[in-house]
């Protein structure tokens, strides 16, 4: 399991291969990016608050969880944080397992969990200023399937 | 005890983190307590539904005891993704 949690931008496809490569036994890989998007009122950029410490230890906690209840040979988990401009990559997880549908829930599942039980926070600076991105209820709502 | 703020709590109440000395026995009286001292923390904790809090860095709840704990935190829900 690799979780990173790290200002810098990260290789999309470097990440993917890599990860791919390491995991020898696995039929299947799923990955999914996350990305920096427009929003109407002209987004200038995008800004990511973290708690240092709860962070790391609560991405570990819910990938650790993805492989208790999945079958995985691994996850990876990278979150960035700091100023990100419109079109960057926000973040990445990545699962592998023997067969697709293992792969793609554990996916599904680390997302779900990382949006509303992950200390993170966005804030969005657009021409009209700057305003904290509000937490869904529809988020929320996703982690009662699981 | 130190006390963290994230986000618009943080603004809100105008700094990241602090030292408090506290007998407070929850985290619920913890916030009394602090809204008691300034309108700043009042005006950050009007509304305990649109806050989640976490102790010693783990989700937590309002009403979770504070003995021996060392670290508490107070943010609005996460937006992580």
């Amino acid at each position: 399991m690799d979780v990173r949690v790290q200002e810098a931008a990260f290789d999309l496809g470097a990440e993917s291969a890599g990860f791919a490569a390491r995991c020898t036994t696995s039929g299947a890989v799923v990955t999914f990016t996350g990305i920096v998007r427009d929003v109407a009122d002209g987004l200038e950029a995008m800004e990511i608050e973290h708690y240092p410490g709860m962070t790391e230890a609560a991405l570990r906690d819910i990938a650790t969880e993805a492989c208790n209840r999945w079958t995985l040979e691994d996850a990876l988990v990278i979150h960035r944080h700091g100023r990100l401009a419109p079109g960057e990559m926000i973040m990445m997880v990545a699962t592998a397992a023997p067969h697709r549908k293992d792969a793609f829930e554990a996916a599904e599942y680390l997302m779900d969990y990382l949006k509303s039980r992950a200390p993170f926070w966005k804030r969005e600076m657009t021409r009209a200023g700057a305003a904290w991105v509000a937490a869904k209820d529809t988020d929320e709502d996703a982690l009662t399937r699981w | 005890m130190n006390v963290l703020y994230f986000a618009w709590v943080r603004e809100r109440i105008g700094l990241p983190r602090e030292e408090i000395e506290t007998e407070a026995a929850t985290v619920a009286d913890l916030v009394t307590e602090l809204c008691g001292r300034e309108d700043r923390y009042a005006a950050a904790f009007a509304d305990l539904s649109a806050l989640r809090v976490a102790v010693d860095q783990t989700l937590s709840d309002f009403d979770a005891p504070l003995v021996g704990v060392r670290e508490v935190a107070f943010f609005p829900p996460m937006t992580g993704g």
